[in-house]
């Protein structure tokens, strides 16, 4: 997508991804994992989450399916399509870079 | 993203809403689930873990708007719900929809025929005929006249030589006797080339079109292919029809072909019944076999551009062969090149007559578009000021601007589909209507058909659009306004004459006076123009003078029997009782055919370099000119002695003596006519000869005996009624020669009627639409007025109380109404300066700023308006002051 996004709505939707690119997954569990995986420093706005999964749906990233959860409930489960896959891989190479080249500016003296 | 995944979840969230409204609110129950699980699981009581987890989610129901919204639903639910919600209010307010429809229905019925009229005559003018994008009509042109015909030898020429067109095909209109059974007939047809009906892309349904080489050799090919219609009412769809044979002309033709249902061929303005191959010319055309002929100039050419080329290319290529032919044919083609010009301006048929109407319709349909939306704006405000509250409520309960916007442009949108759906049907109706405003001739059926085709909708689906814009815009334009707070507070603090609120629907009504003062300066313009054109002197008498011809060709005699018959019709004509004279001529004034030209050489006469005189001519018998009350200046008359045995002699009209012998007396002179010399014998004055409208023009006589054709025109002078002398003269015809007919006889006065019916046509055009301008205009000044009172009654209470009286109140609305309409007239009186030069081709001696035109438009608009404001005022003066001013 070209549409410009802004940076935060960007980063989770990436965040997502990344997460979904492991194992289909939940909501929930897709807030819990960013939250472990990054030891607590990211915290994913929880009312922004619901509407990025569902945003990331209808542009055909991600698919979703219900399923039973861990602890027995119905849950509807997402799963990276091919196409959310590729686009992954674009948006992480684009974020490397990006950080690459903050990291450059900044540690220059 | 991709179209398989994105299609069937819209769908879904479409059409099985609740299951996916379901699926939502499951899926955030499990989120809050787990969270409160979590929660308790920290030491949280239950109670407060439940708060919570609602308080992280940010509230649920905002979660759950936002993923709709992500989900695309909203745009497509808050549509039909304002859909539903619109089409509720039309129903609940029929005093606002139904009229509000019908000025929609009006407008955009109006604009789609004459689309469909556009597309009908100019555009697609040929039913079945394939491909007329790439067909364009050709055309003679020469220096000094208006000669649109090309002869058959140059034809060929450029059939030969041209690269660059796909085919080259000639279609001459001509009219046949037809006797079948006991019944005779006067029809259409055309002379065509062989090539027609391939080039056209018809294939006859019965039978054949015609071969190559049937076009050539003298009266070789005696065939015919005949229309659907004329196969299936004179010859009751007879499956046997082919090989049969019938005279057309009192020539036997066999017919070969039956054209299909709905081709008409290749004329606008009349139907075509049967075809026949150049070959037969002669038995159709006056003035003899004229195919090998390259000076005799009678055929009506189309051809086909090859893919991809333009009318540009195509063009210089023609006009390099078209010098070349100069060059190697001096004699007949000095001075002459050809044309080529798209169909719309298709010089020898109606196209060109109908061209300046329907583009002056275009234009006023369009205003009357803009009258209407404007109505339906005022109304829509007027609704606009009830539904304030409603409104407010929705702004205050948090709806955004641009959501009310869309709810008001979704039931502008109702609204014009509705008169979108209503104006196709009016189209529809309305596609063939052109032609009843043509006067009615016997013997040739107008065909003016309208076409509604895929470019015809898509321009009123434009129409529409623009109407939805206009009429959806008008009331949000006013919200824009709307103040929260004070759209509580009470109404009636109006004053009659206050700007505020009230200046977008007083500007709609001056747009609108504007708008409709145009069009009737449009058509007092045009009426005018035809009332100076009908009453202008044509140059011969109208009245008393009556028209008619029998067809010698056609009965199939020869030279020396016409000439016999001629004399003996012409002094049983005379010796009837009441005809005071009788004269023939080749050419009746201000029919169809055209006259003949020839290049001119006069004694004494130098013409500069690169100038070929030349003049057109008619064929008149002795007595001609006292029976049509042409005044001879000078010298005489015809008379029986200036017969083939005689010196050749000329009668010259006024123009031609200024311009030739330098108002010199050219009497005893000599005149080169077609390389013989001839003597003037008199002068005659000008007259109107093709058209009413023509400038006086070089125009000469030649005794018919001296230069004979078989089937002239006969002209009688009579004081009595047109049927008593029909009867007689048909009955002398039928003495003579019983197989003979009498064409259709009509007055001169009928002559000239007819060929100024266009300007007729768009009078009655523009004075219809102007009308109706004028009605919805006024409707509109009504409305604005009679709510202006309703608003301010408090004010008319004070003003009463105070001492006002009727004859005040009743002043201060109608000059309030009044100051709207002038204006209104004020810029429509300089709109209308710059507009009425597009006017310019279709007036005659009227200056596109006549001040009468100007000054009786104004003069109806006042009586309009008055009228419109009238109602208002009286009900102003009849308010009560002391109910006025207590309900405040």
């Amino acid at each position: 997508m070209a549409k410009p996004t802004d940076l935060v709505q960007g980063t989770v939707d990436l965040l997502i991804l990344k997460t979904l690119a492991l194992q289909p997954m939940h909501g929930w569990g897709i807030a819990q994992r960013i939250r472990q995986v990054s030891k607590d420093v990211l915290q994913v706005n929880q009312g922004a989450l619901y509407p990025a999964l569902h945003r990331l749906e209808q542009q055909g990233w991600i698919r979703a399916k219900w399923g039973e959860s861990d602890n027995n409930r119905r849950a509807k489960f997402y799963s990276l399509t091919p196409d959310g896959a590729k686009y992954l891989r674009q948006e992480q190479a684009q974020w490397k870079r990006l950080s690459l080249a903050i990291d450059l500016v900044l540690e220059t003296p | 993203m991709r179209w398989y995944y994105k299609v069937p979840l819209r769908l879904r969230s479409i059409f099985h809403k609740n299951q996916a409204e379901l699926d939502l609110s499951e899926e955030l129950q499990f989120h809050l689930q787990n969270q409160i699980d979590e929660y308790v699981a920290q030491g949280m009581h239950p109670e407060d873990a439940r708060h919570a987890a609602f308080r992280s989610l940010g509230g649920i129901e905002q979660a759950k708007e936002e993923c709709r919204d992500a989900r695309g639903v909203n745009v497509i639910d808050n549509f039909s719900q304002d859909v539903r919600f619109g089409l509720r209010m039309m129903r609940r307010s029929p005093g606002f929809s139904i009229p509000a429809i019908l000025c929609l229905t009006l407008a955009i019925g109006a604009n789609a025929a004459v689309f469909s009229w556009v597309e009908g005559i100019l555009f697609r003018p040929y039913p079945l005929v394939s491909h007329q994008e790439r067909l364009v009509a050709l055309a003679g042109t020469a220096r000094d006249e208006k000669s649109t015909e090309t002869s058959w030898p140059d034809l060929l020429d450029l059939q030969r030589n041209c690269k660059l067109l796909d085919s080259l095909f000639v279609s001459k209109i001509t009219g046949a006797t037809l006797n079948i059974g006991e019944r005779a007939d006067v029809t259409t047809g055309s002379i065509v080339s062989a090539n027609y009906f391939d080039a056209i892309g018809i294939h006859p349904i019965l039978g054949r079109g015609f071969e190559p080489g049937e076009d050539a050799g003298r009266s070789a090919h005696p065939v015919a292919v005949i229309s659907y219609q004329l196969w299936q009412s004179r010859f009751k769809g007879d499956p046997e029809i082919i090989g049969k044979t019938q005279r057309f002309n009192n020539v036997v033709h066999t017919i070969v072909g039956v054209a299909p249902q709905g081709f008409y061929g290749t004329f606008v303005g009349w139907a075509m019944h049967f075809w026949v191959p150049a070959s037969m010319e002669e038995a159709f055309e006056a003035g003899g076999y004229k195919l090998e002929d390259r000076g005799a100039r009678w055929a009506e050419a189309y051809v086909r551009l090859k893919p991809g080329i333009t009318r540009d290319q195509a063009q210089q290529e023609i006009s390099v062969l078209a010098s070349r032919l100069e060059a190697d044919y001096p004699d007949t083609n000095r001075g002459r090149s050809i044309k080529l010009w798209p169909l719309w301006q298709t010089p020898f048929n109606n196209a060109g007559t109908l061209l300046p109407t329907l583009e002056i319709m275009l234009a006023v349909v369009f205003f009357v578009l803009l009258i209407a939306c404007a109505n339906v704006g005022n109304l829509l405000l007027v609704r606009s000021f009830a539904r304030r509250h409603e409104m407010t409520v929705r702004l205050a309960i948090g709806a955004g601007r641009s959501r009310l916007l869309k709810q008001l442009l979704t039931e502008g949108l109702i609204l014009s589909v509705f008169g979108a759906a209503g104006g196709m049907l009016v189209a529809y109706w309305c596609r063939h209507a052109l032609v009843l405003l043509f006067p009615v001739r016997s013997g040739i059926a107008m065909h003016l058909p309208g076409e509604i085709d895929g470019r015809v909708l898509a321009l009123s689906a434009g129409v529409c659009l623009i109407a939805t814009l206009i009429v959806g815009l008008v009331p949000a334009f006013q919200t824009r306004s709307l103040d929260l707070a004070g759209a509580l507070k009470a109404e009636s603090f109006g004053v009659v004459g206050a700007s505020g609120r009230a200046w977008v629907r007083s500007s709609l009504v001056v747009l609108q006076v504007c708008l409709s003062f145009i069009l009737l300066v449009g058509a007092a313009l045009l009426m005018q123009s035809l009332q100076k054109i009908r009453s202008t002197s044509p140059g011969f008498s109208t009245t008393d003078v009556l028209e008619t011809g029998v067809s010698l060709v056609a009965a199939g005699y020869d030279v020396p029997r016409a000439k016999t018959f001629q004399d003996e019709l012409i002094d049983r004509v005379r010796s009837l009782p009441g005809v005071e004279s009788a004269a023939y001529a080749r050419l009746a004034p201000l029919g169809y055919g055209s006259y003949s030209s020839t290049p001119i050489a006069v004694d004494g006469y130098e013409p500069p370099p690169n100038e070929q005189p030349t003049a057109q001519y008619n064929q008149v018998s002795p007595a001609y000119f006292g029976t049509l009350g042409i005044a001879l200046i000078s010298g005489r008359e015809f008379t029986r002695a200036d017969d083939e045995n005689a010196p050749l002699v000329a009668i010259v009209n006024e123009t031609m003596v200024t311009r030739y012998w330098r108002g010199q007396n050219p009497i005893g002179q000599r005149l080169q006519v077609k390389g013989k010399w001839v003597q003037v014998v008199g002068i005659a004055a000008d007259s109107k000869y093709a058209s009413m409208r023509e400038s006086p023009k070089p125009f000469f006589y030649v005794p018919l005996r001296q230069d004979f054709v078989r089937g002239p025109g006969l002209n009688i002078r009579t004081a009595q009624p047109l049927q008593t002398i029909q009867a007689a003269v048909t009955r002398e015809v039928r003495a003579i020669d019983n197989n003979l007919a009498l064409y259709e006889m009509i007055t001169l006065q009928e002559q000239v009627d007819r060929s100024t019916s266009p300007q007729l046509v768009a009078v009655t055009l523009v004075a219809v639409l102007g009308g109706l301008a004028l009605l919805l205009a006024s409707i509109g000044l009504y409305g604005v007025m009679s709510y202006a009172v309703s608003q301010s009654t408090r004010e008319l209470g004070l003003r009463m109380a105070l001492g006002a009286g009727a004859s005040n109140l009743l002043g201060l609305v109608l000059s309030r109404g009044l100051a709207l309409m002038l204006t209104g007239v004020v810029i429509g009186v300089a709109v209308a300066l710059g507009l009425t030069r597009l006017l310019g081709n279709l007036l005659y001696k009227v200056s596109p700023r006549d001040p009468l035109a100007f000054g009786s438009a104004f003069a109806v608009m006042t009586i309009a308006a008055l009228a419109a404001c009238f109602l208002p005022a009286w009900r102003a003066t009849h308010t009560d002051p002391m109910r006025a001013l207590r309900t405040e």
